[in-house]
């Protein structure tokens, strides 16, 4: 056994599972600040992104270093690759976080309007979706992974309906534009986080059955 | 080690430096007591015998008791003879045999003919010298050369035999694979490439029994017998050099006793000279590296 | 050209020892097919299985089936003439040492009753430039001999004297695992241009050097076949679970 080489796998998924931890915080956090209108929220989500642009370096260099120094193959290859991917998913997760908390932010700015958009239940969902693709991970289990692709058409069917009704209103009632705006595009970040989720959740498979399902196909 | 501290390395100690200069002066010591008989034969014979050699010694035959000059040119050619004759006959069959036992004789058979070689070895050359007697001189009802020839001829298998399958056996079993996987035959490997590869010690080994047989003096004597006169027909008695070194020097005459010494030191030049020919001419062969 | 080679139920003993079980492969013509596995595996077995020098060995025997092109290796053949056909190399560099480098390329050539010079010059010729070692010893052809060489060279200089026979089948039982890295690259550069003209089956216990040369790997372990298929597919996702263990790390 390559105890070293095993300790460096076994890092390198604490590192990412942490990571994954600070971003389903941040999603959390944003989703906090848009049901409590608080803005104390915005601001946690927006100095929490250094953290995990700092784990995505960390992980970035220790994968190098495994890959360069250890030459896998494999299983363990595979995984090192999904690790990568993953992390840049991840990243993206919590850029997409700030940009909810900025549209947050513009919203308490003004004056708050009533809108038929759910979107505390769309975040859960979504933070379901982060959750399940992390956990799925952590197991190694590719059942629950594909329980993640199934929930995306979920929200982005939430998604659409969103935009329509938005639309609709910003129609009817133009002086609401500018708060209709921010939901809708928060609406879209959240759709966003949930193809991250997605993306995760095709990579454990990858890692674990070495098939490719990327864009709908089974590739072995 | 739980210091950090530079190891410390203790000097050679005394008495390791004297055991190593005292070995070191046993080994020399010991090399220079083999060689210092050699040297001491070797010299003394130059002295004893110088004198006797002229032209005449190296061209005339013997003439008979009372009268001076005569010489060994005989025995000289005799012994050429002979020698050419058992290692006609020593050479190939010890090779063969050599070949045999480390090729294909690792059995039952190949211990045995092993055993045989090594107790000829072991035994007396006057009684093969006897062997050579009832085998070809009792047939043909007279001395010979050729009779001469296969009792030397005899005593040089083994030696031959033993040091081309010692060789032969130290060949790295990468080379006969390497012909194998040529597609070449088992005997074409093991004459053209084991062989080959060994042909130095084979070389060494036949110039060995060489130099042992050519001074055997008692198997010669009921087999080529000694001649007085010249005779080039390998049927007939033949002189050899140890002969006429024997039957001069238990002789009471001086001029012999001189002739002796004489021949003795002709038959040592002749056996240095044969061995420093044989390794001139292989050697010249020899390729850059090998 | 090389020939595609097909195995069917090969088995092989060391006296009471069986070492090879019922091995099936299909080699393909002008591929180079990698042979892995731990020590012990029988992976060399195999390979020295294929043109008969298992049988060299004493006591040594195998039985089953081998067909190299149209020719069958066991049955009525005579082991010399398959052995003619089928080029082999070793793990140590094995030059023979009294002859020159010409001598050792041109040996299988001689020693099997070819005369014509010409024809015998443009062979090695041919040879030495195959083994990418031509131009390092053209001008001492006939004068340096074949162990004055480096190791790398030898090695080269044992491929050279196994194509100049002009085998269909090209055998290499861990080739390079005696050299040096720089020698080892140029060795795995070779066989890379070998395939144009021959079929390789290479042994290797260097997992990353099959990943490097080979388009087929076949895992051996105890002697078994336990998988066999693209080299890609053994070192990024294998079937089997043994094979995933070795190539991982996790034994051997």
């Amino acid at each position: 056994m390559r105890s070293r080489f095993q300790q460096g796998l076994d890092e390198l998924k604490e590192k990412l599972l942490r990571m994954g931890g600070l971003a389903e915080q941040a999603i959390d956090r944003a989703t906090e600040a848009y049901r409590t209108r608080d803005s104390k929220f915005c601001q946690m989500v927006l100095t929490g992104e250094n953290a995990i642009n700092e784990a995505e370096r960390e992980i970035d260099e220790l994968a190098l270093d495994l890959l360069a120094m250890q030459q896998p193959m494999a299983i363990d290859l595979r995984f090192i690759l999904a690790v990568l991917k993953i992390n840049a998913d991840l990243e993206r997760v919590g850029d997409q976080a700030v940009n909810i908390a900025q549209r947050v932010l513009d919203l308490i700015s003004e004056d708050e309007v009533q809108l038929p958009v759910d979107i505390p239940r769309m975040a859960d969902a979504v933070s379901t979706m982060v959750q399940r693709a992390l956990e799925s991970f952590l197991d190694g289990k590719a059942e629950v992974a594909e329980a993640v692709l199934q929930m995306d058409g979920i929200v982005d069917r939430m998604k659409d309906e969103a935009f329509v009704v938005l639309v609709q209103r910003m129609h009817d009632e133009p002086a609401v534009t500018r708060p209709a705006l921010d939901v809708l595009l928060i609406a879209r970040n959240l759709e966003r986080i949930a193809d991250h989720a997605t993306n995760i959740a095709e990579d454990v498979i990858f890692w674990v059955r070495g098939a490719d399902v990327r864009h709908g196909g089974a590739h072995y | 080690m739980h210091s950090m501290a530079p190891p410390v390395l203790k000097p050679i100690s005394l008495w390791r430096r004297f055991a190593n200069q005292g070995a070191t002066a046993f080994a020399i010591l010991t090399a220079i007591l083999v060689l210092a008989p050699l040297m001491a034969i070797f010299i003394y014979l130059v002295i004893k015998g110088v004198g006797a050699i002229n032209w005449d010694f190296l061209t005339k035959t013997p003439k008979p008791v009372g009268e001076s000059g005569g010489g060994m040119a005989n025995a000289i050619v005799g012994s050429g003879v002979i020698l050419l004759i058992s290692s006609l006959i020593g050479i190939p069959l010890g090779i063969g045999s050599g070949i045999y036992l480390a090729e294909y004789g690792r059995n039952r058979l190949g211990d045995m003919v092993r055993f045989t070689a090594d107790v000829l070895n072991g035994v007396p050359s006057i009684v093969i010298g006897i062997a050579a007697y009832s085998l070809v001189v009792v047939p043909q009802k007279h001395f010979s050369a050729l009779s001469g020839g296969v009792a030397l001829g005899i005593m040089m298998i083994p030696t031959v035999a033993r040091a081309t399958e010692e060789m032969l056996l130290m060949v790295p079993n990468s080379i006969r694979e390497a012909a194998f996987g040529l597609g070449i035959p088992k005997w074409r490997t093991t004459l053209s490439i084991t062989l080959r590869t060994a042909s130095a010690g084979v070389i060494t080994g036949c110039m060995l029994a060489f130099a042992r047989v050519a001074g055997e003096t008692a198997p010669l004597l009921f087999t080529a017998f000694g001649n007085q006169f010249w005779n080039l027909n390998p049927n007939q008695p033949t002189a050899a050099l140890p002969l006429q070194i024997f039957v001069y020097a238990i002789s009471p005459f001086d001029e012999w006793h001189k002739q002796a010494w004489a021949g003795a030191l002709i038959l040592i030049i002749m056996i240095v000279g044969a061995v420093a020919a044989v390794r001139i001419t292989t050697s010249r062969g020899r390729l850059k590296g090998a | 050209m090389g020939v595609g080679i097909e195995v069917k139920d090969l088995n092989a003993w060391y006296g009471k020892n069986l070492s090879l079980k019922s091995i099936n492969m299909t080699v393909p013509a002008n591929h180079v097919t990698a042979v892995i596995g731990p020590s012990g595996c029988g992976k060399s077995t195999f390979v020295r299985c294929l043109n008969r020098m298992h049988e060299t060995i004493p006591d040594a025997r195998a039985e089953g089936t081998v067909k190299v092109g149209e020719m069958e290796v066991y049955g009525d053949a005579d082991p010399v003439d398959v052995r003619r056909r089928i080029g082999m190399v070793f793990q140590k560099p094995n030059p023979f040492p009294t002859m020159s480098i010409y001598g050792n390329v041109a040996a299988g050539l001689k020693l099997n009753g070819f005369r014509n010079r010409k024809q015998m010059d443009e062979l090695v010729e041919r040879s030495l430039k195959l083994a990418a070692l031509w131009d390092e010893v053209k001008d001492n052809l006939h004068k340096k001999s074949g162990a004055s060489l480096s190791g790398g060279q030898q090695q080269r200089l044992c491929i050279a004297r196994a194509l100049a026979v002009e085998p269909e089948v090209l055998l290499m039982d861990e080739p390079a695992s005696a050299l040096d890295p720089i020698s080892t690259s140029k060795i795995e550069e070779l066989i890379f241009q070998l395939k144009q003209h021959y079929t390789v089956v290479i042994v290797t216990h260097n997992m990353q050097q099959a990943a490097r040369v080979a388009e087929l790997t076949g895992f051996f372990l105890m002697g078994s076949l336990i998988e066999y298929d693209k080299t890609e597919k053994i070192f990024t996702n294998p079937a089997d679970k043994r094979t995933e263990d070795y190539v991982t790390g996790r034994f051997g």
